[in-house]
């Protein structure tokens, strides 16, 4: 029973993938990759849309990397775990982690968009971005942290180094793979996203100039050339091949990272 | 200070995503120095017009390389509210105002369209009259055996809430929206081409120009004629398709010279071929 | 600058930062309330009640019911949950009791591959290859059905991966007892692990629940988006999820304020199932969701 279970796991994840391939692989090619769309996205490449995720990212990581580090050093350094801060920040961040994405769009249509006034645009998707990843980051990069035997924080009191030289260079190298799977996990997770970012970053399939500017996602192409597209079917699955290829490499590269540096920590934290 | 720190926290990101909005305000400001128009433009609304706006700012930025102008889709009541808000320099719908709704705004009539019923192209059905069409939206009818030789289950496809097209068929057969019984709802035009195309028992209401414009592209998609009037864009240009609508744009009054000027390039014949090249009709 | 300063300067960063990040959920629901009050408010044009006493969906005619929508995507979750927790949990199994080493490892990387493809993508195959496919034997297809197959293949890398973490952190001892007991192969795993995992398993259940609630894209692109309650599997529905992203980009004044009560109760679903999630699993959701994020977790 157990074995069939798994059959038919496999039999769906075949079924998936060799249709995106059947559907998508023929229709890729360099320039596929590089040029801009043309006519709605049936003809031509998805060059714009791969820039437009590329900034959107930059942007989610640029602001939830610092504040989701010191985050995670705090909650893991300089309060006690049973604290009511440490328990309160924690609680929230697992709330966090569950909204849907959709309530996200409607906070940063509203709070990014209109009350801060940055309109549709790269920054107002990246920025809802940052808020959606902060928990994930912060999960793992706390991992990391914790994972740093306390020998070390001892010799480095011992050394009499203040803490910000203890952070600097005990701690923080200590934690890097638990930071480097928290960002990669976090990049994951904002590439895939869609629904926050209709309704934030929007539907302008240019070559972005600015941030300012808005920037259609290569998720949000999918999903556009799927419904709205007649006839741009060939060219969804060939952009699905590729945003599913990305995040599978990103996702691989976080479990291989994982696996290596943290098995053992994160069950015993 | 963890009390204070509860009210810093928010203020602090509030403070650091303003600072950033602060950065990008300067450097899209528009304006006209030394005689060439720079700054960008952001149109928000119907879904329909804004495939033929989005190909008037591609040319209108070849004459003018300092403008970029950005087209976003949201239908034509979100329009209209962009722009009294001013989230959008220039709102795009594909239906006249309410009353409610041009205080303080300019409309200018773009182009013309229609709203028309269409079917697969495999469907036998030549015609249908506006009672059957009342009939198969409001439920009564359910299977084409009923209207004629094939039978199968009618795919009603009915539009979301907020779509002009909805507004515009429930006024025409002095229905509610609650009246009609959908099989399916749809969002988009394209959505609604994409659903008939492969459904061969679907039926749906959409643009004239759109569904025009899709099926001489080979889509298999039969327009429907309405009331005994064809529905294409010949009838729509001679005002005889009962289901006529305007194109506008809507612009709030004291507007910017880069608003201006889009608006008369966008107003000029030099954009006929572009409205043709849509299957909408110019209203010169 | 002394150490002294420094460090005081660190740790008022620090603070800061981390209140900032906690209090982003309320700065959210905040926002949420803000432009949902306008609707919900007694006085205002639709109040709590008319969310469940209106007679139907229709924002243009003033009916704001959306009880047909809170139980459809209570039942695609369901649904999704029927089919995805015994697969899950067999899958889990199959990785730490059943499979040869050999087989359990790619077994593993598959369903990390599973959870690693994004919703717009389940979606966009839900659409060209099984809504066609039911629609062969109901039309239109587009269903309620598809929407809770969708979301069991979605959710199912999340079951199986923090199931594997719960059953993987039974004792040794306990299974070393039953083996001692000369329990064959089943009946440890039936009468041993499984009950010795259930919270964890429970936990696993409960934040797959919350993905599947709060998926978005995949729903509206597979489920037809009528608004009914649905009277069985084929009939066409339409989530809390989808309504929002349907109808957000043409929504203004009380439409637009109903939308973010969807929102709301979306939020306030979610916060049930992580506050059971966290009671069930004893406090230690966070490990084993930790886990199951290294394991290569988390998607939109």
């Amino acid at each position: 029973m157990v074995w069939s279970a798994a059959v038919l796991v496999v039999a769906i994840f075949v079924w998936i993938v060799g249709d995106l391939l059947a559907g998508g692989l023929s229709r890729l090619s360099w320039s596929f990759l590089t040029e801009a769309s043309l006519d709605a996205g049936r003809a031509g490449g998805i060059g714009p849309m791969i820039v437009s995720t590329a900034l959107i990212l930059a942007v989610c990581l640029a602001v939830s990397v610092p504040i989701g580090l010191a985050t995670a050093v705090m909650l893991s350094e300089f309060v006690r775990r049973a604290g009511w801060l440490s328990r309160t920040v924690r609680w929230s961040l697992d709330i966090l982690a569950g909204v849907p994405s959709i309530v996200f769009g409607l906070f940063g249509n509203v709070f990014f968009c209109q009350v801060l006034g940055l309109g549709f645009s790269i920054w107002s998707g990246g920025l809802t971005l940052a808020c959606m990843v902060l928990p994930i980051f912060i999960r793992s990069a706390e991992v990391g942290f914790r994972s740093v035997p306390d020998a070390q924080r001892n010799a480095a009191a011992a050394l009499a180094m203040s803490r910000f030289t203890t952070l600097w260079r005990v701690l923080l190298p200590g934690a890097m793979p638990g930071v480097i799977v928290g960002l990669v996990l976090g990049v994951g997770r904002a590439g895939a996203e869609t629904a926050a970012l209709i309704f934030t970053s929007g539907y302008v399939d240019r070559m972005p100039e600015s941030l300012s500017d808005s920037g259609r996602s290569l998720s949000v192409h999918i999903f556009d050339l799927s419904m709205n597209v007649p006839g741009g079917d060939g060219n969804a699955y060939a952009s699905a091949l590729v945003l599913a290829f990305l995040l599978l490499v990103i996702n691989l590269a976080a479990a291989l990272v994982g696996a290596r540096f943290l098995k053992g920590s994160v069950v015993n934290v | 200070m963890m009390r204070y720190g509860l009210v810093i926290g928010p203020c602090l990101l509030i403070a650091v995503a303003f600072g950033l909005s602060g950065c990008e305000q300067s450097s899209s400001a528009e304006g006209v120095d030394d005689g060439v128009l720079r700054g960008k433009l952001t149109l928000t609304g119907s879904s329909t017009v804004a495939p033929l706006v989005g190909e008037i700012a591609k040319r209108f930025e070849q004459r003018h390389p300092e403008v970029r102008v950005d087209v976003q889709t949201g239908g034509s009541s979100r329009g209209i509210a962009d722009t009294h808000s001013g989230l959008a320099d220039i709102g795009m719908s594909s239906r006249s105002l309410k009353l409610g709704e041009q205080a303080g705004v300019t409309t200018h009539i773009l182009a013309q369209d229609g709203v028309a019923f269409v079917i697969n192209a495999a469907n036998p059905v030549a015609s249908l009259t506006n009672q059957q069409l009342h009939d198969i939206y409001t439920g009564k009818i359910t299977r084409w055996s009923e209207v004629g030789d094939r039978d199968a289950p009618i795919t009603v496809i009915n539009r979301a809430e907020g779509r002009s097209e909805l507004e515009l068929v429930t006024k025409f057969f002095e229905i509610k929206p609650s009246d009609i019984q959908p099989t399916l709802v749809a969002g988009e035009n394209q959505e609604c081409v994409k659903l008939v195309a492969g459904n061969p028992d679907a039926i749906a209401y959409l643009s004239v120009g759109t569904a025009e414009y899709e099926s001489q592209r080979g889509t298999p998609l039969k327009l429907l004629p309405f009331a005994g009037v064809e529905a294409n864009t010949t009838t729509v240009k001679a005002g005889t398709f009962p289901l006529g609508r305007p194109l506008v744009l809507i612009t709030k009054n004291g507007r910017s010279p880069l608003v201006d000027a889009f608006i008369e390039f966008a107003l000029t014949p030099a954009v006929d071929d572009l409205i043709e090249g849509q299957s909408f009709v110019s209203p010169r | 600058m002394s150490h002294r300063v420094k460090d005081g300067l660190l740790l008022a960063v620090l603070r800061l930062s981390a209140v900032a990040s906690g209090s982003l959920v309320v700065l959210v629901a905040v926002f949420l309330v803000i432009e949902a009050w306008p609707a919900l408010s007694p006085d205002g044009a639709i109040g709590i009640g008319g969310f469940v006493s209106d007679p139907s969906w229709h924002p243009i005619e003033q009916k704001f019911n959306l009880v047909p929508m809170v139980a459809a995507s209570l039942l695609a979750m369901g649904g999704a949950m029927l089919l995805a927790v015994p697969l899950g949990v067999a899958s889990a199994l199959f990785c730490s009791w059943f499979a040869p080493k050999w087989l359990a490892t790619p077994y593993r990387r598959v369903l990390e591959l599973l959870a690693g493809i994004p919703s717009v993508v389940y979606g966009f195959w839900g659409l060209v290859v099984l809504v066609p496919l039911i629609g062969r034997f109901q039309p239109p297809g587009a269903s309620l059905l598809a929407g809770v197959l969708i979301l069991a293949v979605m959710v199912l890398p999340t079951v199986a991966l923090l199931s594997e973490a719960a059953i993987q952190n039974v004792p040794r001892n306990v299974v070393r007892g039953a083996s001692a007991l000369g329990l064959d192969r089943w009946s440890t795993v039936w009468r041993v692990v499984l009950p010795a995992a259930r919270g964890g398993i429970a936990t696993a259940c409960l934040l797959a629940a919350c993905r599947a609630i709060g998926e978005t894209m995949a729903v509206l692109m597979v489920c037809g988006n009528v608004v009914q309650l649905p009277g069985g599997v084929f009939d066409p529905v339409r989530a809390l999820t989808a309504n929002i992203a349907l109808e957000m980009g043409y929504a203004f004044g009380d439409h637009r304020s109903a939308l973010f009560v969807t929102g709301l109760i979306l939020l306030a679903v979610v916060v049930v199932l992580v506050l059971a999630a966290e009671w069930v699993g004893g406090g230690r959701v966070r490990n084993t969701a930790a886990r199951g994020v290294a394991n290569g977790g988390g998607r939109a």
